[in-house]
């Protein structure tokens, strides 16, 4: 059965079944292998993408909710985007499996709240696991990004004018995928 | 084979796994590294196996050692330049093949990376292959340009002669490859290093780790490759006794179920079809030889042996003996304490996983590979097939902490049954839940210690009785270890303390207990260096002393220059006072060559410990690459952090209880501590860096806690699970 999903500003036609989690379509359909297997329940962050903007949790989001939905990987933020380059400069990765997850969940908080606060960092960034233990400077590298003029912190294109559309889609994926997303932490748009 | 055999520039664990052919090597009168290699297809370049020259005008350091996380393969790659004085910018860094002879991690000569030993090991090594290829490139120059070679000059890859003539390594690689390398070439002296100990020596792999583009196993897809998931066990030591596949067959995209040594395989399409083949799958299992216990009632008979209520039969091994050690025993007002440890999942991020593509006795893995050599040999003898030819691609590994070398090369070994039934050559990509990950065993071992100390006049150790009880890592090698399991008591066994104590009785005991344990960063350490510094910090305050003073003191009286040094640089710069509301811990602690010390601040936040600032020094010899000893201390302190705080494998009736990060909880980021890490100067050359870390904060956060309460701690973690 063919669904049809909007990838990286792309719409693609996959064929995997509707309970398909998104993670294994994106990696083992359509080759998209930044984003990481990690735990498969929703708790390590691994698999974080964006989902209209919101960071979700792909492991546990079943493509059949993401009809409609700009889909946005670690592929997506192009590999200059000012979280990456501070994830360079400071050498954050170490072992770097968590790292596309970290990324996504931090450019999703950047893009919401431009320059965030410790306690900021820690609420959009406590569902993200890195064992080998580079949180100080996951933590460093977004005040840096925070700071830096180099390009504008902008995670995903802007859905324009697709508010109720996107509402619905995100409280499915929120319920599906129990994902932090700004609509759950209050500051829906 | 005492605790880190540094001295001789390998560790303990090439020391193991190159005994496991060195009984028939010895027999055929060939050395294990030509045994381990035979039927190797690896070929050298002109330039040894270490050093590529490009055509696009960069310098390929091909790294031995798996890259998983612990910055290795910058460091390598630093003392290439150095030596080599190539432009660090055109400098890239490619894993190695599989071959025991050429990438042997020291003297036996198995290809391992372990025991913090990536770079110690092949700072000599790398060193001369940097020095040789310049020599060669400097003759060549010196040959086209007909000038003396001591003219010559290089610098940032560039070689240049007074007269004004210049070449860069591409335009010279031609000449340079024919120029027969030195044997013994010039190295440089150490305080005219511009590279090695600057921070200049940066990650080669982070953008590729920042992009998604850094490939691991997981990432693995090849034509017609198909994905297997295992069915494992609930309990460790059952089998397979009979199962049903007709609704697992019936999944779409499920392609075969068969049974292999380790359970029952679904071999399917995609990841998705296997997990939901696995899902519909039903097995039965034997569990007559099944460890059957309770966590608790392991817990409670190690108690018991370490407190002398054990059987009588029970063996003990010495670990430490001076002076007249029944006094130890003896004596009145004796500090005694029992500390408990349970069992701890390395829980990395990726969860283990391998990819195999078996043809006839024709083999191929592609994989995160830590014991190269190790895996080697495993998948040889499934295949039939002559270690050497069995052809290993290192790819990046989503962290290990001792996890991927194991003596079965457990989860490799599994994926080759499996590609070996497949056969053809089709390739075969074995995934493994975060549950089977968990639930797999090869854990740190559960260990408790007892300990009874008394003082002097003066309060310092007059005696020492220590026992500890644990299982035995070692017991699986394949060679019966001769004398102590060293991992087991490192740390305690060559502790400055018991040498600064004039009567220790030392021993320990290994019952039998059917869980797979395994070393897990920093070994013996993490529950050594708890119990060495915690011990510490109530004997400093039973003889009424500052816990600092009395360290300086002892360490004055064992001859421990290097801890002492560290511990006053950490205090030092941790400054006079901690934070207002946060109490201060030290501990101290050698591993691996090296020495951490650190002044660890602590509050109770709800009644579970909250660590904020850690301030660390570290005496790992000639510092490499700065950034990433401090990167390696930060993580490594989170590691430890995350065990101490939360880490805990219980098993109900031999089951494992946990099965994700919602059982098994680990540190997140509002819990990281900020941690400062000071290197103490050195001209030595470079210990460890990977594991140090790891095992001094939980003695750290312990004795601040002592301070904070009066409560000493005895059992870990110190957040127990409900």
């Amino acid at each position: 059965m063919a669904a049809s999903l909007d990838v990286n500003g792309k719409t693609v036609s996959v064929q995997a079944e509707p309970d398909t989690p998104l993670l294994w379509v994106l990696r083992d359909e359509l080759g998209l292998t930044g984003t990481k297997f990690g735990c498969g329940l929703a708790q390590c962050g691994a698999c974080t993408v964006h989902v209209n903007g919101d960071p979700v949790r792909s492991c546990v989001t079943p493509i059949a909710a993401l009809s409609g939905a700009k889909i946005t990987t670690i592929e997506g933020l192009g590999g200059a985007h000012p979280l990456q380059q501070a994830w360079v400069k400071l050498d954050v990765p170490q072992c770097g499996y968590c790292q596309s997850g970290q990324i996504m969940s931090a450019a999703a908080l950047l893009a919401a709240t431009k320059s965030p606060s410790d306690e900021d960092i820690d609420a959009a960034m406590g569902g993200n696991i890195c064992r080998c233990g580079a949180y100080q400077r996951i933590r460093a590298a977004i005040k840096d990004a925070a700071t830096s003029t180099a390009a504008p912190v902008v995670a995903a294109p802007p859905a324009a004018k697709q508010a109720e559309v996107e509402a619905d889609v995100d409280e499915a994926i929120s319920a599906a995928s129990g994902a932090t997303s700004r609509v759950q932490r209050g500051e829906v748009r | 084979m005492n605790a880190p055999a540094k001295s001789e520039g390998f560790s303990r664990r090439e020391v193991v796994v190159g005994a496991v052919v060195v009984g028939g090597a010895l027999a055929v009168g060939c050395s294990p590294a030509d045994l381990m290699s035979a039927g190797s297809k690896v070929e050298v370049g002109a330039f040894g196996p270490f050093i590529r020259f490009e055509p696009d005008g960069f310098v390929t350091v091909i790294s031995k050692h798996v890259e998983f996380g612990q910055g290795s393969h910058a460091g390598l790659a630093a003392i290439v330049a150095e030596e080599l004085d190539a432009d660090w910018t055109k400098v890239r860094v490619e894993q190695s093949p599989a071959n025991a002879k050429l990438y042997g991690n020291g003297a036996l000569g198995a290809q391992l990376t372990g025991g913090s030993s990536a770079i110690s090991n092949s700072w000599e090594q790398l060193r001369k292959a940097g020095a040789g290829a310049r020599a060669m490139f400097v003759e060549a120059a010196a040959n086209r340009w007909n000038v003396p070679a001591g003219e010559v000059v290089v610098k940032d890859g560039l070689l240049t002669h007074g007269s004004g003539r210049t070449a860069a390594f591409a335009d010279l690689m031609a000449d340079a490859s024919k120029v027969t390398p030195p044997a013994n070439p010039a190295l440089k002296d150490p305080k005219t290093f511009t590279l090695v100990g600057t921070d200049r020596v940066r990650r080669k792999d982070a953008q590729a780790k920042s992009d998604g583009s850094a490939r691991y196993t997981q990432d693995v897809h090849l034509p017609d490759m198909l994905t297997a998931m295992v069915a494992h066990a609930p309990r460790f030591g059952a089998k397979v006794e009979s199962f049903d596949a007709d609704a697992a067959r019936k999944v779409a995209g499920v392609v075969d179920v068969f049974e292999i040594p380790t359970g029952v395989a679904v071999v399917a399409k995609s990841t998705w079809a296997a997990r939901l083949g696995r899902e519909a799958l039903t097995v039965r299992w034997d569990e007559g030889k099944a460890e059957k216990r309770a966590s608790a009632q392991i817990a409670a008979a190690f108690r018991a042996l370490a407190t002398g209520k054990g059987p009588a039969a029970q063996k003990w091994e010495s670990f430490g003996a001076k002076g007249d050690t029944a006094q130890a025993a003896g004596g009145s007002d004796a500090f005694e304490a029992v500390y408990e440890f349970p069992y701890l999942a390395h829980a990395t991020m990726e969860p283990m996983n391998c990819v195999a593509i078996v043809d006839g006795n024709s083999v191929r893995l592609v994989h995160g590979s830590q014991g190269q050599t190790l895996d080697q040999l495993n998948a040889a003898k499934i295949v039939g097939a002559l270690p050497g030819s069995v052809e290993v691609e290192t790819l990046f590994a989503g962290g290990s902490f001792g996890r991927r070398a194991t003596f079965t090369s457990d989860y490799v070994a599994e994926c080759v049954h499996v590609a070996k039934k497949v056969g053809g050559g089709k390739p075969v990509k074995l995934v493994w839940t975060r549950e089977d990950d968990m639930r797999a065993g090869y854990y740190r071992p559960l260990v408790a210690h007892a300990v009874r100390v008394t003082l002097d006049k003066d309060g310092m150790p007059a005696t020492w009785r220590h026992r500890i009880v644990s299982q035995s890592i070692m017991k699986d090698s394949p060679m019966p270890s001769k004398g102590v399991d060293q991992t087991a008591v490192e740390g305690a066994s060559d502790s400055p303390y018991l040498k600064a104590t004039p009567i220790v009785d030392a021993q320990v005991a290994f019952p039998e207990v059917g869980v797979p344990v395994l070393w897990w960063r920093s070994v013996g350490a993490t529950h050594t260096a708890f119990v060495m510094e915690h011990t510490i910090d109530q004997l400093a305050r039973k003889a009424g002393k500052d816990p600092i003073e009395y360290r300086r003191a002892l360490y004055a009286k064992a001859g421990a220059t290097r801890h002492l040094a560290a511990l006053n640089l950490a205090v030092e710069k941790a400054g006079p006072t901690a934070g207002a509301g946060w109490t201060r811990g030290v501990a101290v602690h050698e591993s691996f060559g090296s020495v951490v010390a650190q002044v660890a601040e602590v509050k109770l936040v709800d009644g579970a410990p909250r660590v904020g600032r850690v301030v660390s020094a570290i005496d790992c010899g000639t510092a490499v690459s700065p950034d990433q000893i401090a990167a390696q201390v930060e993580g490594g302190t989170c590691y430890g952090l995350s065990a101490v705080l939360y880490g805990e494998i219980t098993l109900t009736e031999g089951a494992v209880d946990q099965s994700n990060f919602d059982t098994y909880r680990v540190l997140r980021i509002g819990e990281a501590p900020s941690v400062e890490t000071h290197i103490v100067p050195s001209a030595a050359p470079p210990s460890g860096v990977g594991e140090p870390g790891t095992p001094v904060i939980g003695p750290a956060v312990a004795n601040a806690l002592l301070a904070l309460s009066g409560q000493a701690t005895t059992r870990l973690p110190f957040v127990q699970s409900v």
